[in-house]
């Protein structure tokens, strides 16, 4: 096997181009990985490891539901270390306005075989005490779950190893060519198909992706378990992600495996350096402290950045390049990574294999969205 | 809103270089303000103000209050929410440090090595150790070994002897030969010789056994044993607490938060002890490690720099840099020995917070990667004391500064940004 | 005499311990017989280590709130100490 051209290279070994080289080897193709740095050390390494069904599209639906019922059948397999819990979602209403959207949601849920259970203001307080009262009531979404990307990476990875993918990291990509990739250290290696799933440096290697950087903050907190139970979102955050150009927050909060509270979000575009925005990381937290004023008196251990691979539609890029079925793109996926990285994979695999996919892959393809801007 | 205090120069931490900066600034008419976490100003080695009248501490002291300077203390600096604006915790609430100048006197912590059982009860720090002495931790009738390495280990055999403890062996690990050329360096300072000879007249009935390092800790639920060894051999030495003090790794959370340029584990300071960011400089053990001398005269040298006295500070250059290069004699008479390295087992516990052990870091190539595949620096010490261990066993380069440099109430981080109402959710 | 410059009696998991001033929680631990004073993530015991606060291995529950770092704090009268699985 070792000196074949394999038939894809994935670059970038983050959560998403795992999920790919599980699938394609898994589909039977020979694959070789290429990383840069460390496998899951992007916007693997940097997020919340959320799985949740989320409806901002009709497609972003579509490919979130079916991602998440790709992780029901993984969750069983994954090791102990990636941290995996089925806690479920609690989309949070602060008035009435906010619980109409709750009885949109519910709807279409409802619709598309997605368990939801609207809840009301003592059923919201029963479901989560710590949350302040005066709130309109919630949405409760049991099948979604929380992952530690970093190790269902690492757990992805081998198990394509174990069907005789190659990872080699510490392999910097430096462009795409006819016939494979040239890496930064001059050598050219040789494919049958390459797949870019670089996340932010997807752009560098296929020019005119329009891919931008967007910034995000976390707080992580020492242990304090049982003071959350679901993950928690407030309505809002579907605009906040979906939104325009202007800075914006929304409550969010994961209680990990550990007893730790992983408190976001934040979403800014402009900023590409890895410091702490201090201002938008004092919003973020005002904001999270109002919905969980008991958040106020937890141990804050650590803050960190990360960028999310933004697209001007909300869509990640899913299959060949127009006209070139030699370079496909597996990238662009804000900040749904994590969920939809199984997916992608499937979907990824079945095109490849002139499978029919699960759900309709024409939203997700390149055509007609290269020239997009925002 | 929280509350805001506002300073020409603020001095952070109140060690002795602290003390020496924020004085010699207060006298220079400036508008100082002294920040440190601890309760009472004196830093590690003058915890507790000074230990007779006529110490240099001590004068040191009667300067610090006799000087006009506001004392922040329990207050812990977190974040820079901007230029000259830091956010600081007391007492689980925010405040706000405005300030023209900053020097930084942040310290410097103990190197804690790993062995077998270094995580029993009982297993402390020598430093560390002394420090509770000072707060009234009981040693009375109770047998303590004080192994590791350099002159702290004198300091705290005979501070425990005073405090009624049975200190039956001293394990300094560096070989006899360095410690007697280094002593031979001594008679040129013989102010130092005169603080060792006090040392040894305090400790005496304890061996003091050259070449010797401790190769593990053993007991059922606390330590009862230690295991020490020398080129000869290796005995078990019955003990109620183990002591042990590996030098000492710079405190350099804050420098590196505000982006201060270091090297090989120091801030880089040029001679009027000014860091590489504008408007800040740094003092004492943060720029190498070299005790009370030299922290105190760069202390002085940061405090009339940044008060615009710069003449005053060139005056106190060579007496500094002379403190200084004693300071380095006393890390080479002291480096630690390679077979200190090998201690820790696979099984030894490296990362305490969250009990990652040797076998599981060793397969990483970095401090980043490590962290990401085992939790290992994600605990509450945020790093302190399995950083200095990993940078030991692995050469792992330490992470870069973010917030909070300490654990914080997540309700501080809400402080010292722009309050505006847009954010306000809604309902609320 | 100040109020702070007289002993004062903390208990430690319910034993009554009467502590010079300026004592620390953790010596006051200590005094009490007590050598573990919480427990690890894997459930091994432990004790202060660094004696500055910046361990966290001394960490106890004082009157009520829990992961106070014990040699930071100093014993006041009527201070409750309760260390991990006490």
């Amino acid at each position: 096997m070792a000196d074949r051209i394999p038939d894809a290279i994935v670059i970038g070994a983050g959560l998403v181009g795992a999920a790919c080289a599980d699938a394609l080897a898994a589909a039977g193709l020979s694959v070789l990985v290429l990383e840069a740095g460390v496998a899951g050390g992007g916007a693997t390494a940097a997020g919340m490891g959320h799985v949740v069904v989320l409806d901002d599209s009709e497609p972003q639906l579509a490919l979130t539901a079916y991602s998440r019922d790709l992780w029901d059948a993984l969750l069983p397999d994954l090791p102990a270390d990636c941290e995996a819990r089925r806690c479920g979602t609690l989309w949070v209403a602060a008035d009435a306005e906010e619980m109409e959207g709750v009885r949109r949601k519910e709807a279409i849920c409802r619709a598309h075989g997605v368990a939801a259970e609207i809840l009301d203001p003592a059923a919201l307080a029963a479901a989560e005490p710590a949350l302040r009262p005066g709130l309109a009531g919630g949405l409760r979404v049991p099948g979604d779950c929380v992952v530690y990307p970093p190790a269902v990476t690492r757990f992805l990875l081998d198990r394509a190893r174990g069907r005789g993918a190659r990872v080699w990291t510490g392999a910097a990509v430096a462009s795409i060519e006819d016939g494979g990739v040239r890496l930064a250290d001059g050598s050219a290696v040789a494919a049958g198909r390459v797949v870019n799933a670089a996340g932010l440096s997807a752009g560098r290697l296929t020019p005119g992706l329009p891919i931008k950087a967007r910034k995000g903050h976390l707080v992580i907190t020492d242990r304090c378990p049982g003071f959350a139970r679901h993950q928690l979102i407030e309505l809002g955050y579907l605009k906040s992600a979906h939104g325009g150009a202007a800075d914006s927050v929304a409550f969010n909060l994961q209680p990990r495996t550990t007893g730790q509270m992983l408190l976001g979000s934040s979403r800014q575009y402009g900023d590409e350096t890895e410091a702490v925005d201090h201002a938008i990381l004092a919003r973020m937290v005002r904001r999270g402290c109002e919905y969980m004023p008991g958040l106020a008196r937890l141990q804050a251990l650590r803050v960190w950045t990360g960028f999310r691979a933004a697209t001007p539609d909300a869509l990640p890029f899913l299959g060949p390049l127009p006209g070139i079925d030699r370079v496909w793109l597996a990238a662009g996926h804000e900040g749904l990574g994590i969920t939809t990285s199984l997916g992608t994979g499937a979907l990824l695999a079945d095109l490849m294999t002139g499978r029919t996919p699960r759900i309709p892959a024409a939203p997700y393809r390149p055509d007609g969205r290269m020239e997009m801007r925002r | 809103m929280a509350r805001e205090r506002g300073f020409d120069i603020l001095v952070v931490g109140a060690g002795p270089a602290g003390i020496a900066a924020a004085c010699v600034a207060a006298e220079s008419g400036a508008r100082v303000g002294l920040v440190d976490d601890n309760p009472a100003p004196g830093g590690q080695i003058w915890r507790g103000g000074p230990e007779r009248p006529a110490d240099a501490a001590a004068a040191w002291f009667a300067r610090l209050d006799a000087a006009r300077l506001e004392r922040l203390a329990g207050v812990q600096i977190v974040a820079r929410p901007g230029p000259r604006v830091l956010l600081a915790e007391a007492a689980g609430e925010a405040l706000v440090l405005r300030h023209e100048k900053l020097i930084l006197s942040p310290g410097a912590r103990e190197r804690f090595i790993p062995f077998p059982g270094w995580t029993l009860p009982g297993v402390l720090g020598a430093g560390g150790i002394q420090a509770l002495l000072k707060s009234g931790f009981p040693v009375a009738g109770k047998r303590v070994v004080v192994a590791g390495s350099g002159p702290l280990l004198l300091a705290v055999a005979a501070a425990l002897r005073e405090h009624g403890a049975e200190v039956p062996v001293i394990a300094e690990q560096a070989p006899w030969g360095r410690l007697i050329r280094f002593g031979l360096g001594l008679l040129a300072r013989p102010g130092k010789l005169a603080q060792g000879a006090g040392y040894r007249i305090k400790t005496r009935g304890a061996r003091y056994v050259a070449g010797c390092w401790p190769v593990a800790a053993e007991g059922a639920r606390r330590v009862e044993r230690a295991i020490l060894r020398t080129a000869r051999g290796t005995w078990a030495e019955p003990c109620d607490l183990l002591a042990c003090g590996f030098g000492f790794v710079a405190s350099l959370e804050l420098p590196r938060l505000l982006g201060c340029a270091e090297r090989d584990g120091s801030v880089c300071v040029d001679e009027a002890q000014q860091t590489s960011v504008p408007g800040v400089w740094c003092a004492g053990e943060a720029t190498g490690i070299g005790g009370v001398d030299p922290a105190l005269l760069e202390g002085q040298v940061a405090g009339l720099a940044a008060a615009g006295r710069r003449a005053d500070a060139a005056r106190l250059f060579a007496a500094r840099d002379r403190a200084r290069r004693f300071g380095r004699a006393l890390d080479r008479a002291f480096a630690l020995r390679p077979e200190l390295k090998s201690l820790a087992t696979d099984e030894t516990i490296v990362c305490r917070c969250e009990d990652v052990t040797r076998g599981r870091l060793a397969a990483y190539g970095s401090w980043r990667e490590a962290k990401l595949h085992t939790r290992c620096g994600m605990g509450p010490c945020q790093g302190r004391v399995c950083g200095g261990a990993t940078e030991f066993l692995f050469g792992w380069a330490p992470a870069s500064g973010r917030p909070p440099v300490f654990p914080v109430p997540v309700g501080v981080l809400g402080a010292g940004g722009n309050e505006s109402p847009i954010d306000r959710a809604p309902g609320a | 005499m100040s109020a702070a410059d007289e002993a004062v009696t903390v208990l430690v998991n319910g034993q009554p311990v009467r502590v010079p001033p300026g004592t620390s929680a953790a010596a006051a631990v200590a005094m009490a017989g007590v050598s573990a004073f919480r427990s690890s993530v894997t459930g091994a015991p432990r004790g202060p280590l660094c004696g500055m606060g910046i361990c966290f291995e001394c960490r106890a529950t004082v009157d009520g709130v829990p992961g106070v770092r014990t040699c930071r704090t100093r014993c006041r009268e009527g201070m409750e100490i309760r260390t991990d699985g006490a």
